[in-house]
């Protein structure tokens, strides 16, 4: 019971918060709420099992992500000011396809995903297994998307400095 | 009347997961065709593939519990999201070095 209430409360964080996001007219406020959402999205992570998850989510969005955005706001934008959005008629516009897009992939996840609802007990992933798998070559194993990964990284690196830094 | 028979039994229903990362892509959807600021529209972009995050981990939980790829999927979006941002916000922070706005509207004057 006390796992339905903790994922009733995380989804009604999620569903709140995510919507304040990106209706909110200071841009710092945004900010905060799509922290909180992370949060919340971190804590979806533990109830399902995957401890991991939860810290990668926590250090790199939580953390860096967040860090970034606040750094990126306050640089760029006047204290106090209100953001402008675009017209009425281009919101009223973007409601509607958010809104029927949404109904229409509610009706596909109704009718389709309802006969598949077993929930195997554990997930049992153990920082060994888990370790094998990142490092492996073999198949299922991910070795070289973790070194295309921090390839890009070091390319994101040094594409930040060279784009950022005054001339 | 299934989902509630679900829920009552001790288990959270995969769609409820799904549904929880639908409002949250849709609310991504919504701010990034609202909104002028590019950094709300960089906030949009986080929010939606935070949800896709989500859907992947979900579907590797409760379809394929002894495999690890949605997992590992997850882990590297995560990653490629990071760099993104980064890249972005250093762009960001060059247009507004040069125009003194992070509007969309006044991305045309580049050219000139």
């Amino acid at each position: 019971m006390a796992q339905q209430i903790i994922f009733f409360v995380l989804a009604a964080i999620i569903a709140i918060f995510s919507i304040l996001a990106v209706t909110s007219k200071r841009i710092i406020r945004s900010a905060t709420y799509l922290l909180f959402v992370l949060l919340a999205t971190a804590g979806l992570y533990l109830l399902l099992g995957y401890n991991y998850l939860f810290a990668v989510q926590i250090a790199v969005y939580a953390g860096g992500v967040m860090v970034l955005f606040i750094f990126a706001i306050l640089l760029t934008n006047k204290p106090g000011e209100s953001l402008k959005t675009e017209l009425p008629v281009r919101r009223v516009a973007a409601g509607v396809t958010a809104i029927a897009g949404l109904a229409f992939c509610a009706h596909v996840i109704y009718w389709n995903i309802a006969k598949v609802t077993t929930l195997v007990e554990k997930a049992d992933l153990t920082p060994q297994q888990l370790g094998h798998t990142m490092m492996g070559t073999d198949k299922y194993q991910y070795l070289m998307p973790f070194e295309t990964i921090s390839i890009l990284l070091l390319a994101c690196i040094v594409g930040a400095i060279m784009i950022a830094r005054k001339r | 009347m299934d989902i509630l028979n679900n829920i009552l039994a001790g288990q959270i229903p995969m769609e409820l997961y799904l549904g929880v990362s639908l409002i949250m892509f849709f609310a991504g959807i919504y701010g990034f065709l609202s909104r002028r600021s590019m950094l709300m529209i960089l906030i949009s972009i986080e929010l939606m593939l935070n949800a896709a995050d989500i859907n992947f981990v979900v579907f590797n939980r409760y379809l394929f519990p002894g495999q690890m790829e949605g997992f590992f999927f997850a882990l590297f979006t995560i990653a490629i999201a990071a760099c993104e941002t980064a890249v972005a916000i250093a762009i960001i922070i060059n247009i507004y070095r040069n125009l003194t706005s992070v509007e969309v509207g006044t991305l045309d004057q580049m050219k000139e």
